[in-house]
């Protein structure tokens, strides 16, 4: 076990698996997102209330699905790398921040732009929707945060503290937003909970909440990659790969 | 199928901008995500391999002037 | 040989306990030489709430709705304008340092720092919360769970954003960096405060909100100290 964690530490070996890993993950992002974009697009029956505005459902909910998950695995990440100095989980926790804060921005605007047909206007302080604000927040510090320190390895420190303080605070945040929400509104009926759906709509949304993780696993292997060619250049490997690969 | 026509998909009973500007949004981020990750790893490899010229040019220079 | 024995028992016996009071009366007294430090959130707060009505409108029933999150929002600002003098001073002339390199266990130094700065931002400002209260037309028999929940909340908030500030005390332009930080993790607290001071104005008891804000607060006496004494040593160190 301790020799299995160790290997997955070192960026050489890292490097050499996640080669074999990485095109099996694009695969399968590109065929569930394909199959789950076509069938919720084309082929899932239109909402009775909300009509077509729904289908933005299959974007809206993966990326929120993702977003929150790559704040757990940042948190993660930044564990194993205080406890245990391994670097490959700072550099996998330096390159999933831009693509969580990419998700979440997506998540938003996906609610936003849904917002207009269902309730009139671009911008409710629905509990979810700000709940997401508040986790794109919660990613630009952490972003800002590792920016901001001159010596790499102090912000990837300092990184890893504020992602795990975040991670104990997202479910505290999300209750209380959540609370906050029935307090001040009359329980309007939110976005995405509904009482029940039919099964035709469910499984394009699984695909795509599936694939979504695929692309994030695909694209985080593949910029780990870069990473590790980035913080290791002046390695005596990394330079004889560069001599092999030219 | 649950529209009759292309014209019909493309027009998403009148909800159109709304639809296509959240998917479109989508796609584009995570298309240029992949291009981003792309273009990032190529740039790395050929500095790597500027760089390795270099040493190898200055070694290859010691090594005439040692002889 | 053992006398020496017990001698040291003895010591670090005391240490711990010496240690954190010496703490507290070091960071008190220092603080009590820079009077401005506490006059200055004080004064932030009352110039913040100034402001609203002259922004917004001097109409009385307009105020008294929006008056308890308007003192909340203010306070957490006004606490937040405070954090980042926390460990600067000490990291400064390096008493930060050796604070670090003290044998005593740092979560409780720091825990007795972030007291200290409770002391004088918070609890101050939660006993003048309810005169600016009254200038906004706060409802009678609020005013006490207004101060209570900002006791209680600002403690909480000092304790958060003393993670932030010694997360950013060794970087030279932290300030805008700390509010980042700090903000959104304060969000649950303004929540639960101003939703405590609203319940009293309803005539709802407040008990309850007070009792998560107290919750809440157990949890970051829990957990805080240890973030905030990492962070020093990220800061510190790197």
């Amino acid at each position: 076990m301790w020799a299995f964690i160790h290997k997955l530490g070192s960026p050489k070996w890292f490097y050499g698996i996640s080669a074999r890993m990485q095109p099996w993950f694009w695969i399968a992002a590109v065929l569930l997102i394909a199959v789950g974009s076509v069938w919720g697009l084309a082929f899932a029956p239109a909402d009775y209330q909300q009509g077509n505005s729904f289908r933005i459902i299959y974007v809206h909910v993966p990326a929120a699905f993702l977003a929150q998950s790559i704040f757990v695995g940042l948190a993660v990440s930044g564990l194993v790398f205080l406890v245990w100095k391994i670097k490959v989980a700072d550099m996998a926790a330096a390159v999933m921040a831009p693509l969580g804060a990419a998700m979440t921005f997506i998540a938003l605007f996906s609610g936003a732009v849904w917002g207009v047909p269902t309730w009139g206007t671009w911008w409710m302080w629905d509990a979810r929707l700000t709940s997401m604000l508040i986790l794109l927040f919660l990613y630009l510090g952490v972003i800002a945060l590792r920016g901001a320190f001159s010596s790499r390895d102090s912000g990837s420190r300092a990184a890893s503290v504020l992602a795990m303080v975040g991670v104990i605070n997202i479910p505290i945040i999300k209750y209380s937003v959540d609370w906050w929400y029935t307090l001040h509104q009359p329980a309007s009926f939110t976005l995405t909970s509904r009482p029940s759906m039919p099964v035709d709509m469910w499984w394009p949304l699984l695909l795509m909440v599936l694939g979504f993780y695929c692309f994030f696993i695909a694209l985080t292997l593949m910029r780990t990659r870069n990473e590790i060619l980035r913080r290791e250049a002046s390695k005596r490997w990394v330079r004889d790969l560069a001599r092999e690969e030219g | 199928m649950a529209f009759d026509s292309l014209n019909e998909f493309l027009q998403m009973g009148g909800h159109a901008p709304y639809v296509w500007a959240a998917w479109c949004v989508t796609a584009a981020l995570m298309v240029g995500a992949v291009l981003h990750a792309r273009f990032e790893r190529r740039s790395l490899l050929r500095d790597l391999k500027r760089r390795e010229r270099r040493a190898m040019s200055e070694l290859s220079r010691n090594e005439v002037n040692e002889a | 040989m053992p006398r020496s024995d017990t001698l040291t028992i003895r010591e670090s016996r005391g240490g711990l306990g010496g240690a954190v009071a010496a703490t507290l009366r070091r960071d008190l007294i220092l603080m009590l030489r820079r009077r401005s430090e506490i006059m200055n959130p004080l004064v932030f707060f009352a110039l913040v709430i100034t402001l609203f009505p002259l922004g917004i409108s001097p109409e009385p029933a307009l105020l008294t709705t929006i008056a308890p999150g308007l003192l909340w929002v203010a306070a957490l600002l006004a606490t937040l304008l405070s954090l980042d003098s926390l460990f600067r001073a000490d990291y400064d002339d390096g008493s930060l340092e050796q604070l670090l390199l003290a044998p005593q266990p740092l979560p409780a130094l720091v825990l007795a720092k972030v007291a200290v700065h409770w002391l004088m931002t918070g609890l101050p400002l939660a006993l003048m919360s309810p005169l600016l209260g009254l200038m906004l037309g706060l409802p009678g028999g609020s005013y006490l769970i207004l101060a209570i929940s900002l006791a209680l909340g600002s403690a909480s908030l000092s304790l958060i954003g003393a993670i932030g500030a010694a997360l950013t005390v060794g970087l030279s332009r932290g300030g805008v960096l700390l509010s980042l930080l700090v903000l959104p993790l304060y969000i649950p607290v303004l929540i639960f405060g101003a939703g405590a001071v609203q319940a009293a104005i309803l005539g709802d008891g407040a008990a309850a909100h007070l009792a998560i804000l107290g919750a809440l607060l157990s949890l970051a006496l829990m957990l805080a100290p240890w973030g905030i004494a990492a962070a020093l040593r990220i800061s510190i160190n790197g």
